[in-house]
Protein backbone atom coordinates (compact mmCIF):
# COMPACT_ATOMS: atom_id res chain seq x y z
CA UNK A 1 0.00 0.00 0.00
CA UNK A 2 2.63 2.34 0.89
CA UNK A 3 5.15 1.56 -1.69
CA UNK A 4 1.56 1.90 -4.12
CA UNK A 5 1.27 5.61 -3.00
CA UNK A 6 5.44 6.38 -3.47
CA UNK A 7 4.80 4.95 -6.64
CA UNK A 8 2.69 7.63 -7.94
CA UNK A 9 4.20 10.35 -10.23
CA UNK A 10 2.45 12.87 -8.66
CA UNK A 11 3.53 12.64 -4.92
CA UNK A 12 6.20 14.61 -4.93
CA UNK A 13 4.64 17.55 -5.83
CA UNK A 14 2.20 16.76 -3.52
CA UNK A 15 4.58 17.16 -1.02
CA UNK A 16 5.57 20.21 -1.96
CA UNK A 17 2.12 22.01 -2.45
CA UNK A 18 1.20 20.85 1.10
CA UNK A 19 4.57 22.67 2.72
CA UNK A 20 4.42 25.93 0.68
CA UNK A 21 0.59 25.99 1.58
CA UNK A 22 2.00 25.32 5.38
CA UNK A 23 4.80 27.85 5.06
CA UNK A 24 2.62 31.19 3.56
CA UNK A 25 -0.33 30.10 6.18
CA UNK A 26 1.83 30.44 9.09
CA UNK A 27 4.14 33.42 7.75
CA UNK A 28 1.28 35.48 6.38
CA UNK A 29 -1.90 36.72 7.68
CA UNK A 30 -3.96 36.82 4.18
CA UNK A 31 -2.91 34.02 2.79
CA UNK A 32 -5.94 31.99 3.98
CA UNK A 33 -8.39 35.06 4.44
CA UNK A 34 -11.69 34.64 2.02
CA UNK A 35 -9.71 37.22 -0.33
CA UNK A 36 -6.48 35.46 -0.55
CA UNK A 37 -8.29 31.77 -0.96
CA UNK A 38 -10.17 33.08 -3.87
CA UNK A 39 -7.30 34.93 -5.53
CA UNK A 40 -4.70 32.02 -5.49
CA UNK A 41 -7.41 29.47 -6.30
CA UNK A 42 -8.66 31.50 -9.47
CA UNK A 43 -5.03 32.10 -10.72
CA UNK A 44 -3.61 28.65 -10.31
CA UNK A 45 -7.29 27.12 -12.15
CA UNK A 46 -6.90 29.30 -15.43
CA UNK A 47 -2.89 27.33 -15.52
CA UNK A 48 -4.30 23.97 -14.03
CA UNK A 49 -6.52 23.53 -16.90
CA UNK A 50 -3.86 24.09 -19.43
CA UNK A 51 -1.26 22.19 -17.30
CA UNK A 52 -3.77 19.22 -17.36
CA UNK A 53 -3.73 19.18 -20.96
CA UNK A 54 0.06 19.80 -21.78
CA UNK A 55 0.58 17.02 -18.73
CA UNK A 56 -1.65 14.47 -21.04
CA UNK A 57 0.30 15.20 -24.25
CA UNK A 58 3.64 15.27 -22.52
CA UNK A 59 2.81 12.01 -21.37
CA UNK A 60 2.22 11.22 -24.72
CA UNK A 61 5.65 11.60 -25.63
CA UNK A 62 4.93 15.95 -27.07
CA UNK A 63 5.56 19.28 -26.46
CA UNK A 64 2.90 21.89 -27.62
CA UNK A 65 4.52 26.09 -27.22
CA UNK A 66 0.93 27.15 -29.26
CA UNK A 67 -0.34 26.36 -25.56
CA UNK A 68 0.19 30.32 -24.51
CA UNK A 69 -1.27 32.10 -27.61
CA UNK A 70 -3.99 29.89 -28.16
CA UNK A 71 -5.79 30.96 -25.46
CA UNK A 72 -5.31 34.91 -26.92
CA UNK A 73 -5.97 33.74 -30.26
CA UNK A 74 -9.75 31.94 -29.41
CA UNK A 75 -10.45 34.61 -27.04
CA UNK A 76 -9.99 37.12 -30.17
CA UNK A 77 -11.78 35.36 -32.51
CA UNK A 78 -14.62 35.29 -30.13
CA UNK A 79 -14.44 38.94 -29.21
CA UNK A 80 -14.02 40.05 -32.94
CA UNK A 81 -16.61 38.17 -34.69
CA UNK A 82 -19.00 39.26 -32.41
CA UNK A 83 -17.97 42.85 -31.85
CA UNK A 84 -17.01 43.44 -35.69
CA UNK A 85 -19.23 41.18 -37.23
CA UNK A 86 -22.06 41.09 -35.19
CA UNK A 87 -22.20 37.08 -35.25
CA UNK A 88 -23.85 35.46 -32.34
CA UNK A 89 -21.65 35.02 -29.45
CA UNK A 90 -22.46 31.57 -28.70
CA UNK A 91 -21.52 30.63 -32.80
CA UNK A 92 -18.75 32.66 -32.01
CA UNK A 93 -17.84 30.51 -29.29
CA UNK A 94 -18.44 27.82 -31.07
CA UNK A 95 -16.29 29.01 -34.28
CA UNK A 96 -13.86 29.49 -32.00
CA UNK A 97 -13.84 26.32 -30.35
CA UNK A 98 -13.34 24.42 -34.15
CA UNK A 99 -10.70 26.45 -35.00
CA UNK A 100 -8.72 25.81 -31.81
CA UNK A 101 -9.46 22.26 -32.91
CA UNK A 102 -8.77 22.62 -36.20
CA UNK A 103 -4.85 24.08 -35.25
CA UNK A 104 -4.27 21.13 -32.61
CA UNK A 105 -5.01 18.81 -35.30
CA UNK A 106 -2.98 20.58 -37.36
CA UNK A 107 0.27 20.58 -35.49
CA UNK A 108 -0.43 16.74 -34.67
CA UNK A 109 -0.98 16.06 -38.24
CA UNK A 110 2.63 17.90 -39.00
CA UNK A 111 4.45 16.03 -35.87
CA UNK A 112 3.41 12.62 -36.77
CA UNK A 113 3.82 12.50 -40.20
CA UNK A 114 6.94 14.43 -40.51
CA UNK A 115 8.40 13.00 -37.21
CA UNK A 116 9.76 16.22 -36.58
CA UNK A 117 10.26 17.32 -33.09
CA UNK A 118 7.00 18.66 -32.13
CA UNK A 119 9.01 21.79 -30.34
CA UNK A 120 9.78 23.01 -33.21
CA UNK A 121 6.64 22.39 -35.28
CA UNK A 122 4.57 23.91 -32.66
CA UNK A 123 7.05 26.63 -32.43
CA UNK A 124 6.35 27.73 -35.56
CA UNK A 125 2.36 27.59 -34.39
CA UNK A 126 3.28 29.76 -31.87
CA UNK A 127 4.48 32.45 -34.08
CA UNK A 128 2.21 32.52 -36.90
CA UNK A 129 -0.32 32.80 -34.01
CA UNK A 130 1.39 35.75 -32.30
CA UNK A 131 1.28 37.55 -35.82
CA UNK A 132 -2.26 36.93 -36.76
CA UNK A 133 -3.07 38.03 -33.49
CA UNK A 134 -1.18 41.11 -33.89
CA UNK A 135 -1.24 42.08 -37.60
CA UNK A 136 -4.79 40.47 -38.89
CA UNK A 137 -6.64 41.87 -35.48
CA UNK A 138 -5.10 45.42 -36.01
CA UNK A 139 -6.03 45.18 -39.86
CA UNK A 140 -9.44 44.37 -38.76
CA UNK A 141 -10.48 46.58 -36.31
CA UNK A 142 -7.68 48.85 -36.30
CA UNK A 143 -6.40 48.34 -32.59
CA UNK A 144 -4.74 45.15 -30.87
CA UNK A 145 -7.42 45.11 -28.03
CA UNK A 146 -11.15 44.60 -28.13
CA UNK A 147 -13.74 46.28 -26.02
CA UNK A 148 -17.08 46.36 -25.66
CA UNK A 149 -17.75 43.03 -25.18
CA UNK A 150 -20.50 43.60 -22.64
CA UNK A 151 -23.06 45.25 -25.40
CA UNK A 152 -22.73 42.12 -27.92
CA UNK A 153 -26.66 40.27 -27.31
CA UNK A 154 -26.72 37.18 -25.58
CA UNK A 155 -23.63 38.16 -23.73
CA UNK A 156 -25.24 37.23 -20.25
CA UNK A 157 -26.39 34.01 -21.03
CA UNK A 158 -22.81 32.85 -21.73
CA UNK A 159 -20.73 35.05 -19.24
CA UNK A 160 -21.61 32.86 -16.16
CA UNK A 161 -20.43 29.65 -18.06
CA UNK A 162 -17.05 31.35 -18.27
CA UNK A 163 -16.91 34.02 -16.27
CA UNK A 164 -18.91 33.68 -13.48
CA UNK A 165 -18.37 33.51 -9.95
CA UNK A 166 -20.13 31.09 -6.71
CA UNK A 167 -19.85 31.51 -3.14
CA UNK A 168 -18.91 28.28 -0.70
CA UNK A 169 -18.90 28.36 2.96
CA UNK A 170 -18.14 32.06 3.01
CA UNK A 171 -15.16 31.47 -0.06
CA UNK A 172 -15.77 33.06 -3.44
CA UNK A 173 -14.71 31.24 -6.58
CA UNK A 174 -14.78 31.78 -10.20
CA UNK A 175 -16.11 29.29 -12.32
CA UNK A 176 -13.01 28.46 -13.44
CA UNK A 177 -12.13 26.47 -10.38
CA UNK A 178 -14.91 24.18 -11.28
CA UNK A 179 -13.80 23.91 -14.98
CA UNK A 180 -10.17 23.05 -13.55
CA UNK A 181 -11.37 20.15 -10.93
CA UNK A 182 -13.73 19.02 -13.54
CA UNK A 183 -11.01 18.88 -16.35
CA UNK A 184 -8.31 17.50 -13.90
CA UNK A 185 -10.97 14.82 -13.01
CA UNK A 186 -11.82 14.00 -16.63
CA UNK A 187 -8.18 13.29 -17.55
CA UNK A 188 -7.37 11.56 -14.92
CA UNK A 189 -10.04 9.03 -15.60
CA UNK A 190 -9.11 9.00 -19.21
CA UNK A 191 -5.50 8.51 -18.71
CA UNK A 192 -5.37 5.74 -15.85
CA UNK A 193 -9.29 4.18 -16.30
CA UNK A 194 -9.63 3.72 -20.34
CA UNK A 195 -7.92 2.35 -23.32
CA UNK A 196 -6.87 5.85 -24.81
CA UNK A 197 -5.40 6.56 -21.63
CA UNK A 198 -3.38 3.25 -21.99
CA UNK A 199 -2.08 4.65 -25.31
CA UNK A 200 -1.32 7.75 -24.39
CA UNK A 201 1.58 6.63 -21.92
CA UNK A 202 2.57 3.61 -24.68
CA UNK A 203 3.06 6.06 -27.35
CA UNK A 204 5.13 8.34 -25.25
CA UNK A 205 7.08 5.79 -23.53
CA UNK A 206 7.68 3.75 -26.27
CA UNK A 207 6.38 4.81 -29.88
CA UNK A 208 7.44 2.05 -31.90
CA UNK A 209 6.39 -0.88 -29.44
CA UNK A 210 3.39 0.55 -29.53
CA UNK A 211 2.79 0.61 -32.85
CA UNK A 212 4.24 -2.52 -33.13
CA UNK A 213 1.43 -4.26 -30.99
CA UNK A 214 -1.69 -2.49 -32.84
CA UNK A 215 -1.73 0.89 -30.78
CA UNK A 216 -3.10 3.70 -32.88
CA UNK A 217 -0.37 6.15 -32.70
CA UNK A 218 -1.57 8.71 -35.18
CA UNK A 219 -4.81 9.08 -33.91
CA UNK A 220 -3.73 9.04 -30.10
CA UNK A 221 -1.18 11.77 -30.75
CA UNK A 222 -3.26 14.16 -32.48
CA UNK A 223 -6.27 14.17 -30.09
CA UNK A 224 -3.59 15.02 -27.26
CA UNK A 225 -2.48 17.89 -29.62
CA UNK A 226 -6.48 18.65 -30.39
CA UNK A 227 -6.98 18.36 -26.21
CA UNK A 228 -4.09 21.38 -25.72
CA UNK A 229 -6.04 23.66 -28.10
CA UNK A 230 -9.20 22.57 -26.96
CA UNK A 231 -8.02 23.63 -23.41
CA UNK A 232 -6.78 26.69 -24.90
CA UNK A 233 -10.15 27.93 -25.84
CA UNK A 234 -11.54 26.80 -22.26
CA UNK A 235 -9.27 28.90 -20.74
CA UNK A 236 -9.11 31.50 -23.45
CA UNK A 237 -12.88 31.54 -23.10
CA UNK A 238 -12.55 32.13 -19.21
CA UNK A 239 -10.21 35.13 -19.72
CA UNK A 240 -12.14 37.03 -22.16
CA UNK A 241 -15.29 36.66 -19.81
CA UNK A 242 -13.58 37.40 -16.65
CA UNK A 243 -12.30 40.07 -18.20
CA UNK A 244 -14.94 41.01 -20.49
CA UNK A 245 -12.23 42.15 -23.17
CA UNK A 246 -9.09 40.49 -25.77
CA UNK A 247 -6.18 41.61 -26.39
CA UNK A 248 -3.28 40.39 -29.04
CA UNK A 249 -0.71 39.90 -26.09
CA UNK A 250 -2.89 37.41 -23.71
CA UNK A 251 -1.34 34.45 -23.57
CA UNK A 252 2.32 35.10 -24.24
CA UNK A 253 4.92 33.35 -22.65
CA UNK A 254 2.51 31.13 -20.61
CA UNK A 255 3.53 27.97 -22.56
CA UNK A 256 6.65 27.18 -20.70
CA UNK A 257 4.20 27.88 -17.12
CA UNK A 258 2.16 25.38 -18.21
CA UNK A 259 5.37 22.44 -18.77
CA UNK A 260 7.18 24.04 -15.77
CA UNK A 261 3.94 23.20 -13.72
CA UNK A 262 3.63 19.62 -15.29
CA UNK A 263 7.05 18.70 -15.05
CA UNK A 264 6.70 19.66 -11.13
CA UNK A 265 4.21 17.87 -11.14
CA UNK A 266 6.00 14.61 -12.04
CA UNK A 267 6.07 14.34 -15.99
CA UNK A 268 8.78 13.28 -17.61
CA UNK A 269 10.33 15.10 -20.33
CA UNK A 270 11.12 12.12 -22.28
CA UNK A 271 7.17 11.34 -22.39
CA UNK A 272 5.88 7.94 -20.76
CA UNK A 273 5.12 8.82 -17.64
CA UNK A 274 3.47 11.32 -15.24
CA UNK A 275 -0.21 12.36 -14.13
CA UNK A 276 -3.34 15.25 -14.48
CA UNK A 277 -3.49 15.11 -10.96
CA UNK A 278 0.28 16.00 -10.49
CA UNK A 279 0.25 18.61 -12.84
CA UNK A 280 -2.63 20.03 -11.48
CA UNK A 281 -1.00 20.52 -8.12
CA UNK A 282 1.92 22.11 -10.07
CA UNK A 283 -0.16 24.70 -11.28
CA UNK A 284 -1.50 25.44 -7.76
CA UNK A 285 2.00 25.22 -6.15
CA UNK A 286 2.39 27.81 -9.20
CA UNK A 287 -0.89 30.06 -7.95
CA UNK A 288 0.37 29.70 -3.97
CA UNK A 289 3.54 30.96 -4.59
CA UNK A 290 2.30 33.41 -7.01
CA UNK A 291 0.28 35.12 -4.34
CA UNK A 292 2.21 34.24 -1.72
CA UNK A 293 4.90 36.01 -2.23
CA UNK A 294 2.56 39.30 -2.45
CA UNK A 295 1.30 38.62 0.98
CA UNK A 296 4.73 38.52 2.57
CA UNK A 297 5.22 41.35 0.72
CA UNK A 298 8.87 39.87 -0.77
CA UNK A 299 10.08 41.27 -3.92
CA UNK A 300 8.16 39.92 -6.83
CA UNK A 301 11.03 38.96 -8.70
CA UNK A 302 11.63 35.78 -5.73
CA UNK A 303 8.86 34.15 -7.81
CA UNK A 304 11.15 33.15 -10.61
CA UNK A 305 13.77 32.23 -8.32
CA UNK A 306 11.19 29.94 -6.92
CA UNK A 307 9.85 28.36 -10.10
CA UNK A 308 13.30 27.53 -11.81
CA UNK A 309 14.63 25.98 -7.61
CA UNK A 310 11.23 24.23 -7.85
CA UNK A 311 11.89 22.97 -11.40
CA UNK A 312 15.33 21.49 -11.42
CA UNK A 313 13.89 19.93 -7.61
CA UNK A 314 11.08 17.88 -9.90
CA UNK A 315 13.77 16.91 -12.64
CA UNK A 316 16.01 15.65 -10.77
CA UNK A 317 13.52 13.57 -8.42
CA UNK A 318 11.92 12.30 -11.72
CA UNK A 319 14.64 11.62 -13.77
CA UNK A 320 15.74 9.11 -10.29
CA UNK A 321 11.83 8.06 -10.21
CA UNK A 322 12.86 6.79 -13.77
CA UNK A 323 16.19 5.48 -13.36
CA UNK A 324 14.63 3.15 -10.68
CA UNK A 325 11.76 2.00 -12.84
CA UNK A 326 13.58 1.46 -16.15
CA UNK A 327 16.76 -0.46 -14.48
CA UNK A 328 16.37 -4.18 -13.55
CA UNK A 329 16.73 -5.13 -10.12
CA UNK B 1 3.24 -32.94 -36.91
CA UNK B 2 0.98 -33.18 -39.79
CA UNK B 3 2.99 -32.09 -43.01
CA UNK B 4 -0.05 -32.12 -45.27
CA UNK B 5 -2.61 -29.82 -43.44
CA UNK B 6 -2.81 -26.04 -45.46
CA UNK B 7 0.31 -24.39 -43.91
CA UNK B 8 -1.02 -20.90 -41.89
CA UNK B 9 1.60 -19.18 -43.45
CA UNK B 10 2.73 -19.89 -47.24
CA UNK B 11 5.31 -17.34 -49.08
CA UNK B 12 6.09 -18.09 -52.66
CA UNK B 13 9.31 -16.26 -54.30
CA UNK B 14 8.37 -14.02 -52.06
CA UNK B 15 10.93 -10.60 -52.59
CA UNK B 16 11.12 -6.77 -51.20
CA UNK B 17 12.86 -4.07 -52.48
CA UNK B 18 13.82 -0.28 -50.72
CA UNK B 19 14.27 2.02 -53.58
CA UNK B 20 16.83 0.41 -55.40
CA UNK B 21 18.39 -1.99 -52.86
CA UNK B 22 17.06 -5.58 -53.46
CA UNK B 23 16.57 -6.27 -48.93
CA UNK B 24 14.98 -10.07 -50.17
CA UNK B 25 14.28 -11.85 -53.34
CA UNK B 26 12.27 -14.89 -54.68
CA UNK B 27 11.84 -16.81 -50.94
CA UNK B 28 9.74 -20.04 -50.72
CA UNK B 29 9.14 -21.19 -47.70
CA UNK B 30 6.06 -22.64 -45.08
CA UNK B 31 4.90 -22.76 -41.38
CA UNK B 32 2.16 -25.24 -40.25
CA UNK B 33 -0.07 -25.44 -36.76
CA UNK B 34 2.25 -26.95 -33.84
CA UNK B 35 5.75 -26.53 -36.62
CA UNK B 36 8.45 -24.36 -36.03
CA UNK B 37 9.94 -22.94 -39.15
CA UNK B 38 13.34 -21.30 -38.44
CA UNK B 39 14.75 -18.68 -40.37
CA UNK B 40 18.45 -18.52 -39.83
CA UNK B 41 20.77 -16.03 -41.75
CA UNK B 42 23.71 -13.73 -40.82
CA UNK B 43 22.84 -9.85 -40.33
CA UNK B 44 21.78 -8.29 -43.51
CA UNK B 45 20.77 -11.66 -44.78
CA UNK B 46 17.11 -10.62 -45.29
CA UNK B 47 16.05 -11.49 -41.94
CA UNK B 48 14.19 -8.53 -40.76
CA UNK B 49 12.59 -7.78 -44.00
CA UNK B 50 11.19 -11.05 -44.18
CA UNK B 51 9.32 -10.68 -40.92
CA UNK B 52 8.07 -7.38 -41.44
CA UNK B 53 6.59 -9.05 -44.64
CA UNK B 54 4.95 -11.38 -42.36
CA UNK B 55 3.80 -8.99 -39.44
CA UNK B 56 2.61 -6.28 -42.16
CA UNK B 57 4.91 -3.60 -41.45
CA UNK B 58 5.80 -3.60 -44.86
CA UNK B 59 4.18 -4.69 -47.89
CA UNK B 60 5.97 -7.43 -50.02
CA UNK B 61 6.36 -6.44 -54.10
CA UNK B 62 7.04 -9.62 -55.70
CA UNK B 63 5.56 -13.20 -54.86
CA UNK B 64 2.67 -14.03 -53.16
CA UNK B 65 1.89 -14.66 -49.25
CA UNK B 66 -1.01 -16.96 -48.38
CA UNK B 67 -2.60 -16.90 -45.00
CA UNK B 68 -4.80 -20.56 -44.05
CA UNK B 69 -4.21 -20.64 -48.05
CA UNK B 70 -6.09 -17.46 -48.51
CA UNK B 71 -3.27 -15.02 -50.98
CA UNK B 72 -3.23 -11.66 -48.58
CA UNK B 73 -1.42 -8.21 -48.86
CA UNK B 74 -0.85 -7.26 -44.95
CA UNK B 75 -1.12 -3.18 -45.02
CA UNK B 76 -0.36 -3.01 -41.18
CA UNK B 77 0.13 -4.45 -37.68
CA UNK B 78 -3.42 -4.52 -36.86
CA UNK B 79 -4.07 -6.10 -39.91
CA UNK B 80 -1.72 -9.15 -39.67
CA UNK B 81 -2.80 -9.59 -36.17
CA UNK B 82 -6.57 -9.96 -37.20
CA UNK B 83 -5.03 -12.74 -39.00
CA UNK B 84 -3.96 -13.91 -35.99
CA UNK B 85 -0.53 -13.61 -36.77
CA UNK B 86 1.55 -11.91 -34.13
CA UNK B 87 5.14 -10.98 -33.82
CA UNK B 88 7.65 -10.59 -31.09
CA UNK B 89 10.55 -7.83 -31.79
CA UNK B 90 13.75 -8.43 -30.55
CA UNK B 91 13.33 -5.19 -29.05
CA UNK B 92 10.26 -6.71 -27.69
CA UNK B 93 7.55 -4.35 -28.08
CA UNK B 94 7.25 -3.14 -24.27
CA UNK B 95 7.32 -0.01 -22.87
CA UNK B 96 9.18 -0.13 -19.83
CA UNK B 97 7.90 2.59 -17.56
CA UNK B 98 4.70 0.59 -17.80
CA UNK B 99 3.68 -1.96 -15.40
CA UNK B 100 3.02 -5.55 -16.51
CA UNK B 101 -0.38 -5.81 -16.82
CA UNK B 102 -0.84 -3.12 -18.87
CA UNK B 103 2.01 -4.02 -21.16
CA UNK B 104 0.33 -7.58 -21.44
CA UNK B 105 -2.33 -6.59 -22.87
CA UNK B 106 -1.54 -3.53 -24.85
CA UNK B 107 -3.85 -2.85 -28.03
CA UNK B 108 -5.86 -5.17 -27.11
CA UNK B 109 -7.07 -4.08 -23.45
CA UNK B 110 -9.93 -5.43 -22.29
CA UNK B 111 -12.81 -3.12 -21.07
CA UNK B 112 -15.76 -3.07 -19.33
CA UNK B 113 -19.28 -0.75 -18.98
CA UNK B 114 -20.62 1.01 -21.88
CA UNK B 115 -20.57 4.22 -23.36
CA UNK B 116 -18.95 7.07 -21.44
CA UNK B 117 -18.57 4.45 -18.63
CA UNK B 118 -16.41 2.08 -20.78
CA UNK B 119 -13.10 1.42 -18.88
CA UNK B 120 -10.10 -0.61 -18.37
CA UNK B 121 -11.12 -3.75 -16.57
CA UNK B 122 -7.91 -3.68 -14.18
CA UNK B 123 -8.70 -6.36 -11.77
CA UNK B 124 -9.64 -8.63 -14.82
CA UNK B 125 -6.41 -7.69 -16.55
CA UNK B 126 -3.91 -7.90 -13.44
CA UNK B 127 -5.85 -11.49 -12.09
CA UNK B 128 -5.09 -12.67 -16.32
CA UNK B 129 -1.80 -11.31 -16.83
CA UNK B 130 -0.53 -13.06 -13.75
CA UNK B 131 -1.89 -16.01 -14.41
CA UNK B 132 -0.85 -16.48 -17.57
CA UNK B 133 2.29 -15.68 -17.12
CA UNK B 134 2.88 -18.11 -13.96
CA UNK B 135 0.95 -21.08 -16.53
CA UNK B 136 4.42 -20.17 -18.15
CA UNK B 137 6.19 -20.47 -15.14
CA UNK B 138 7.05 -17.14 -14.87
CA UNK B 139 5.78 -16.42 -11.02
CA UNK B 140 5.92 -12.55 -10.24
CA UNK B 141 5.21 -11.38 -6.96
CA UNK B 142 3.46 -7.66 -8.27
CA UNK B 143 2.07 -7.52 -11.98
CA UNK B 144 2.31 -3.46 -11.33
CA UNK B 145 5.79 -3.29 -11.04
CA UNK B 146 7.10 -1.31 -14.78
CA UNK B 147 7.99 -3.89 -17.17
CA UNK B 148 11.36 -2.34 -17.42
CA UNK B 149 12.53 -4.08 -13.94
CA UNK B 150 12.51 -7.57 -15.21
CA UNK B 151 15.33 -9.57 -16.59
CA UNK B 152 15.61 -10.01 -20.18
CA UNK B 153 14.79 -13.49 -20.67
CA UNK B 154 11.51 -12.91 -18.26
CA UNK B 155 10.52 -9.95 -20.52
CA UNK B 156 10.59 -12.20 -23.74
CA UNK B 157 8.69 -14.93 -22.34
CA UNK B 158 6.08 -11.46 -21.08
CA UNK B 159 5.74 -11.11 -24.86
CA UNK B 160 5.54 -14.55 -25.81
CA UNK B 161 2.82 -14.96 -23.04
CA UNK B 162 1.27 -12.38 -24.63
CA UNK B 163 1.07 -13.14 -28.03
CA UNK B 164 -0.60 -16.81 -27.27
CA UNK B 165 -3.15 -15.22 -24.82
CA UNK B 166 -4.49 -12.23 -27.25
CA UNK B 167 -5.00 -15.72 -29.37
CA UNK B 168 -1.94 -15.94 -31.87
CA UNK B 169 -2.54 -18.87 -34.10
CA UNK B 170 1.40 -17.86 -35.85
CA UNK B 171 4.19 -16.19 -33.53
CA UNK B 172 7.22 -14.77 -35.39
CA UNK B 173 9.68 -14.34 -33.21
CA UNK B 174 12.71 -12.03 -34.16
CA UNK B 175 15.83 -13.13 -32.80
CA UNK B 176 14.47 -14.07 -29.30
CA UNK B 177 17.46 -15.62 -27.67
CA UNK B 178 20.05 -13.23 -28.96
CA UNK B 179 21.12 -11.02 -26.42
CA UNK B 180 20.45 -13.68 -24.02
CA UNK B 181 23.23 -15.74 -21.72
CA UNK B 182 23.32 -19.94 -22.24
CA UNK B 183 20.43 -20.35 -19.47
CA UNK B 184 18.13 -17.77 -19.97
CA UNK B 185 17.67 -18.71 -23.90
CA UNK B 186 17.38 -22.44 -22.63
CA UNK B 187 14.16 -21.12 -20.85
CA UNK B 188 13.30 -19.05 -24.07
CA UNK B 189 13.90 -22.43 -26.11
CA UNK B 190 11.26 -24.23 -24.18
CA UNK B 191 8.48 -21.83 -24.20
CA UNK B 192 9.02 -22.16 -28.16
CA UNK B 193 8.54 -26.05 -27.57
CA UNK B 194 5.54 -25.33 -25.44
CA UNK B 195 4.05 -22.72 -27.74
CA UNK B 196 4.60 -25.92 -30.81
CA UNK B 197 2.96 -27.91 -28.37
CA UNK B 198 -0.04 -25.37 -27.99
CA UNK B 199 -0.52 -25.93 -32.06
CA UNK B 200 0.72 -22.91 -32.55
CA UNK B 201 2.82 -22.28 -35.97
CA UNK B 202 5.94 -20.64 -35.08
CA UNK B 203 8.62 -19.05 -37.09
CA UNK B 204 11.72 -18.65 -35.20
CA UNK B 205 14.56 -16.36 -36.44
CA UNK B 206 17.92 -16.58 -35.18
CA UNK B 207 21.61 -16.55 -36.44
CA UNK B 208 22.35 -19.75 -33.90
CA UNK B 209 21.87 -22.88 -35.50
CA UNK B 210 22.12 -24.59 -31.81
CA UNK B 211 19.36 -22.56 -31.02
CA UNK B 212 17.58 -23.66 -34.36
CA UNK B 213 18.20 -27.15 -34.59
CA UNK B 214 16.85 -28.58 -31.53
CA UNK B 215 13.24 -27.22 -31.52
CA UNK B 216 12.78 -26.58 -35.47
CA UNK B 217 10.83 -28.54 -38.41
CA UNK B 218 11.74 -26.42 -40.78
CA UNK B 219 14.86 -23.92 -41.55
CA UNK B 220 14.91 -21.69 -44.27
CA UNK B 221 18.39 -20.10 -45.15
CA UNK B 222 19.08 -16.47 -46.12
CA UNK B 223 22.28 -14.78 -47.04
CA UNK B 224 22.19 -11.35 -48.47
CA UNK B 225 18.61 -11.40 -49.61
CA UNK B 226 18.50 -14.93 -51.20
CA UNK B 227 17.14 -18.48 -50.42
CA UNK B 228 19.87 -20.66 -49.95
CA UNK B 229 17.45 -23.53 -49.36
CA UNK B 230 13.92 -25.06 -47.22
CA UNK B 231 14.54 -28.01 -45.73
CA UNK B 232 12.73 -30.27 -43.64
CA UNK B 233 15.10 -31.65 -40.64
CA UNK B 234 14.66 -35.22 -41.72
CA UNK B 235 16.76 -33.61 -44.73
CA UNK B 236 19.34 -32.06 -42.89
CA UNK B 237 21.31 -32.72 -39.70
CA UNK B 238 22.72 -29.75 -37.79
CA UNK B 239 26.48 -30.34 -38.69
CA UNK B 240 24.98 -29.19 -42.36
CA UNK B 241 23.03 -26.80 -40.83
CA UNK B 242 26.36 -25.07 -39.17
CA UNK B 243 28.22 -25.46 -42.26
CA UNK B 244 25.49 -23.82 -44.18
CA UNK B 245 25.52 -21.17 -42.07
CA UNK B 246 27.69 -17.95 -41.91
CA UNK B 247 29.89 -19.79 -44.80
CA UNK B 248 32.08 -21.77 -43.21
CA UNK B 249 34.89 -21.41 -45.78
CA UNK B 250 34.51 -17.89 -45.18
CA UNK B 251 34.84 -18.91 -41.35
CA UNK B 252 38.04 -21.33 -41.65
CA UNK B 253 39.62 -18.13 -43.81
CA UNK B 254 38.90 -16.29 -40.99
CA UNK B 255 40.40 -18.21 -38.52
CA UNK B 256 43.95 -19.01 -40.98
CA UNK B 257 44.20 -15.13 -41.36
CA UNK B 258 43.88 -14.77 -37.56
CA UNK B 259 46.48 -17.21 -36.17
CA UNK B 260 49.00 -16.27 -39.25
CA UNK B 261 49.10 -12.56 -37.64
CA UNK B 262 50.40 -14.59 -33.93
CA UNK B 263 53.80 -14.33 -33.21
Amino acid sequence: MVTAILRRPEIGAAVAALAVFAFFTVYTDQFVSELGVSTWLNSSSRLGIMAVAVALLMVGGEFDLSTGVMTGTTGLIVAVTTTHYGLNIWVAAAVSLAAALAIGAANGIVVVRTGLPSFIVTLGTYFVLQGLNLALVKAIIGGVSVQGMRDVPYYDSIQPVFGGSFTLLGYEFGASVLWWIGFTALATWVLLRTRPGNWIFAVGGAEQSARQVGVPVFRTKVGLFMTTAGAGWLVGMILLFESSSATSERGVGQEFIFIICAVVGGCLLTGGYGSAIGAALGALIYGMANQGIVYAQWDNNWLQTFLGAMLLAAVLLNNWVRRRAEVAR
Amino acid sequence: MKPDSTPVIEVQGIGKRYGGVVALQDVTTAVRAGQVTCVLGDNGAGKSTLIKILAGVHEHDEGTLAVDGQEQRLGSPREALSHGIATVYQDLAVVPLMPVWRNFFLGSEKTSGFGPLRRLDGDFMRRTAKSELAAMGIDLRDVDQPIGTLSGGERQCVAIARAVYLGARALILDEPTAALGVKQAGVVLKYIAKARERDLAVVFVTHNPHHAYPVGDRFLLLRRGRSLGDFAKADLSLHELTAMMAGRAELEKLGEELSRDLP
